[in-house]
């Protein structure tokens, strides 16, 4: 069995491979992870690269994620963890997208992307062309908005209850006998600051 | 209208169905008695862990990981201990280590005694019920000895665990492993070589080397197709690299394989769980680091410092990063994966739950197809799917 491939090594592997090296924008490596930042419209490129190719033979989509940056120029970020059974190494891709842009689907690649696709797509509303079948996942039937997006209250907008007179369960809009409390811990914990001036009358005091 | 076409209909099966291991409906497309398309509808559990998580500190975001795979709940919680250990760059005491090895393992027989009666259960088994169930009672007990709850434990913080474990509790484990065995071995008795519960389970829902690369599957479901890929051996974490245990792998890649897999890993888990025991020295089961890990009460007591420290500990929680990683384990049902983007703050800014069971249900419409419709609850037991984790 091969030993874990640390990402330095991976890292001078996609350096001697001039197309992918390419494609990247930005790399990082935290601890044993590689994340390679790569253009939106070289997605199907990279992916092919990285599957077909020996040296990488990144053949398994471990897992596909959205992330939110409401404010960032470009919201959203498309994660992709890859796992190469093979060479024992894993890699994690990144592409950039918002609202009005999409992401090239990679069902075609890895058929596993279908419901991670969805997924991101159901709980950030992020789009994927060319995916056939981008309908709602996770959320309720006849959901509405995006429930992941940080704008999106946590405690959401609608609730269900059965309703005796109705005889049937209904939808209302959330109605909390107690507003949802969140803490601000920065500004509770880092102490007030006093202004300057006020200092100064401090120590004349002291004189 | 000719009799053929007459034959081909669309039914509704679940959410509730004793045969769907929870909420899960499926609609699906008949032709007699032939599946020819599977859509699973999945949410009906949905909980929206990953934005609680996202509002709460790291300490208060822990107990989510119990409520996923809530068969196995310990193992859900390693993940995300070692995705913020590596994230503080921290590391675990060698006692804690073990005892978070020992509990692994235990996770590990609760869940395959639960999903292997629950297969031989969906070809019309009962007895293998009531023997799992027992043992997993035991189980249980040494969990609540542990950490004070059978199922939502809490039990594997960032940097070690949450209380020690006594002396009689660990005679108790040791005394509990051989005669397990035992019952591994009568339960085979009725399962092994019985002819109707291989009628049902050789031969159906084989997964080939390729699906498994295609559809992601990790696990019990690559090692019965014959991947030689277990992330205690593959990837340490913890201490693994120091037990001495084998992995089992499969041939045919069918519903038996998968069966015969779980049941020896039962076996190979009681190992680990003997040398671990053995393994077990006195010493601290949590860091040192008292930004990170809460100081003992009789400390507070004395300590003013310490007092502050657990206060803070408990209201504020501790920072974390800025970075982001991804850190899995070889949790019963397969790769459990956690990716956590942390910004600085108490609170994770992303945090993204990777359950095995996810894949594997997706990959169900693709192996049922041209199966008969008893083999689709047969091929579902297999798949060893838990709602908590797949709808999240």
């Amino acid at each position: 069995m091969k030993k874990f491939k640390m990402p330095d090594t991976l890292s001078q592997e996609i350096n001697n491979f001039e197309l992918l090296n390419s494609f990247i924008i930005k790399r990082d490596i935290f601890d044993k992870n590689l994340i390679i930042r790569v253009d939106q419209s070289n997605i199907i490129n990279v992916f092919k690269i990285l599957k077909d190719e020996e040296v990488f033979a990144f053949t398994q989509l471990t897992d596909l994620c959205g992330v939110d940056l409401p404010h960032e120029e470009i919201r959203f970020q498309v994660v992709y963890n890859l796992l190469s059974m093979s060479n024992n190494s894993r890699i994690t891709v990144k592409a950039f997208t918002d609202n009005s842009n999409s992401v090239p689907s990679i069902k075609k690649i890895y058929p596993a992307a279908d419901w991670y696709e969805r997924e991101a797509f159901d709980l950030y509303g992020i789009n994927f062309s060319g995916h056939d079948d981008l309908r709602r996942l996770l959320t309720d039937y006849g959901f509405e908005g995006h429930p992941l997006r940080k704008d999106f209250p946590l405690t959401g907008n609608v609730e269900v209850r059965y309703d005796s007179d109705q005889e049937r369960v209904i939808y209302e809009k959330v109605d909390l006998k107690q507003e949802y409390r969140d803490f601000d811990f920065e500004s509770a914990w880092k102490g007030f600051k006093y202004p300057e001036n006020q200092n100064d009358r401090e120590e004349n005091t002291d004189d | 209208m000719t009799e053929k076409e007459n034959k081909k209909f669309r039914i509704n099966f679940g959410p509730q169905h004793p045969a769907a291991h929870g909420v899960l409906r499926l609609i699906l497309d008949l032709d007699g008695e032939v599946v020819e398309r599977v859509e699973p509808h999945i949410g009906l559990l949905h909980r929206g862990t990953e934005k609680l998580i996202e509002s709460k500190t790291y300490l208060q975001a822990l107990p989510y990981f119990d409520r996923l795979d809530y068969v196995a709940p310990m193992n859900q919680e390693h993940a995300f201990a070692i995705a913020t250990e590596q994230l503080l760059n921290i590391s675990v005491p060698i006692r804690a280590q073990h005892i978070r090895v020992l509990f692994s393992e235990i996770g590990r027989i609760l869940n395959h005694m639960i999903n292997v009666p629950a297969q031989a259960m969906d070809v019309g088994a009962l007895t293998p019920t009531l023997w799992g169930w027992e043992e997993r009672e035991k189980l249980m007990t040494f969990y609540e000895r542990a950490c004070g709850s059978r199922l939502h434990a809490a039990y594997f913080r960032t940097g070690g665990v949450h209380q020690d474990i006594d002396e009689s509790l660990i005679n108790d484990i040791y005394e509990f492993c051989d005669p397990f065995l035992k019952v591994v071995d009568d339960l085979e008795s009725l399962l092994t070589e019985n002819r109707i519960f291989k009628q049902r389970n050789v031969d159906i829902g084989v997964v080939t080397k390729k699906d498994v690369l295609d559809w992601g599957l990790t696990g019990v479901m690559a090692r019965g197709s014959g991947y030689n890929w277990d992330l205690r051996k593959t990837q340490p974490y913890e201490s693994y690299d120091e037990y001495d245990f084998k992995i089992p792998v499969g041939k045919n890649g069918d519903n038996y394989d998968r069966y015969l897999i779980r049941v020896e890993e039962c076996r190979q888990s009681v190992l680990i769980m003997k040398q671990s025991i053995e393994k077990l020295k006195p010493g601290p089961i949590i860091t040192e680091d008292r930004k990170v890990a809460p100081p003992k009460r009789a400390e507070m007591k004395v300590s003013m410092e310490a007092l502050i420290h657990h206060f803070k500990l408990y209201t504020e929680g501790y920072d974390v990063g800025p970075g982001e990683v991804y850190a899995s384990i070889e949790a019963p049902k397969g790769e459990f994966g956690v990716y956590l983007i942390a910004d600085g703050t108490n609170k994770p800014y992303r945090c993204k739950i990777r359950a095995p069971g996810f894949a594997h249900l997706q990959a169900l419409d693709y192996l049922t197809r041209g199966h008969l419709l008893p083999d689709l609850s047969a091929v579902l037991g297999s798949l060893d799917l838990v709602f908590g984790e797949v709808d999240r």
